[in-house]
């Protein structure tokens, strides 16, 4: 590395962002793919109820469906509300 | 019995069919019977970079319809043996490939060969799923960049769930890392994602790694496939690759820069 490269590296690089958003998309859409078919629509529908309240973006609510052992599957469901009052 | 190999990508312009050509090539160099199918129905392509364009008779379709037989169609390369070409139809219309059909001239390749190379489209259509569909093997092919690894990943899913093995309840498609197009310099100044990055991401092995080159561009030009241009680092990076797929066990090239004189290096350049 060059003492150039070395100064301009001290500023957050491109594929490092890269990688952390791709990160998240990809462990996103392996757990949807993994999910049954209706989990999107599920999603999609508990946000439009959601949203008739309070007005959240679509990235602030979580739904997953988590296998545990044969008998029982857990329905997640993270809403994060917008901290200031509007 | 014939080992089914499919170069996939989900994002198109990734480079399949070079790395198709160039595989398929490194086979049958290696003394393996191999064919390679190009399942890119409507966009003929492989034909141009095997440079066999102008020896195009009949094709997949035609033999799928009973019009030919494999032997009228199958075109036999000229510089290396035990090579052959079954290039793709120009029909418009998508739905040409059957899956009964597919999987009958795949049963007769099959029986003469020792791998099929499927060169499949982009995207998740039904050209590019029947070209994964029959595949013991698969070849992901990947660019350092978001878009590819996320269709990538994509095609991942596919493999594992839209697959013959997959519906049968059979071993999983062995699935390979291909990162093409990779620029170590740009990865050395934060611009572009790493072969550890890709590999991170997409936790599949990793099976070679082609260095971005003028080599291809010159290859596909002449008709040529890179493989033969034993001096270029993408020739020399894609047969590393074909012995990997062989099980030979070998260390990864080009993915450092070049090292510059200690000045250059000081003050960048
Ligand atoms: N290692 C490389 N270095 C430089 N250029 C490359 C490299 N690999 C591929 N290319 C170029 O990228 C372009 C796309 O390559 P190619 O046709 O093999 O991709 P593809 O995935 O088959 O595309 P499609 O999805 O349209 O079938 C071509 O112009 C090719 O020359
Ligand atoms: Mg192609």
């Amino acid at each position: 590395m060059s003492l150039l490269d070395y100064f301009r590296s001290t500023k957050k690089n491109t594929a490092s962002t890269a990688k952390e958003r791709l990160q998240i998309i990809v462990a996103h859409e392996r757990k949807r793919r993994s999910g049954p078919d209706y989990l999107p629509q599920l999603e999609r529908d508990i946000l439009e109820v959601i949203r008739k309240y309070v007005d959240i973006p679509a990235d602030q609510v979580a739904v997953s469906l988590e296998q545990r052992g044969d008998e029982l599957s857990v329905l997640e469901l993270n809403i994060t509300f917008p901290d200031e009052k509007r | 019995m014939a080992k089914i190999i499919v170069v996939t990508s989900g994002k198109g312009g990734v480079g399949k069919t070079t790395s198709s050509a160039a595989i398929g090539t490194g086979l049958a160099l290696a003394g393996k019977k191999t064919v390679i199918v190009d399942f890119d129905i409507g966009l003929r392509n492989l034909d141009l970079i095997m440079g066999c364009e102008r020896r195009v008779v009949y094709d997949f379709v035609n033999v799928i319809n009973g019009e030919a037989n494999l032997k009228q169609t199958l075109i036999k390369d000229k510089r290396v043996d035990n090579l052959f070409i079954l290039p793709a139809s120009q029909t418009r219309d998508k739905d040409a490939l059957t899956k009964e059909g597919v999987e009958r001239v795949l049963n007769e390749l099959s029986a003469e060969f020792d791998f099929i190379i499927c060169d499949s489209p982009a995207g998740i259509e039904s050209g590019a799923m029947m070209a994964l569909y029959f595949a013991d093997e698969a070849v992901v092919v990947t660019n350092p960049e978001v878009s590819s690894v996320r269709d990538s990943d994509r095609i991942l899913g596919m493999l594992s769930s839209k697959s013959r093995r997959a519906e049968q309840g059979l071993e999983g498609i062995k699935e390979h890392l291909l990162l093409t197009r990779y620029n170590p310099e740009r990865v050395l100044k934060g611009e572009m994602l790493s072969v550890e990055d890709v590999k991170e991401i997409l936790a599949i092995e990793l099976v070679g790694v082609i260095p971005e080159s003028q080599a291809v561009l010159n290859a596909s030009n002449s008709g040529q496939p890179v493989i033969l241009d034993e001096e270029s680092d993408a020739g020399q990076a894609y047969l590393d690759t074909v012995k990997r797929l062989l099980g030979e066990a070998v260390p990864f090239r080009f993915l450092t820069v070049e090292k510059k004189g200690f000045i250059k290096r000081l003050f960048g350049g």
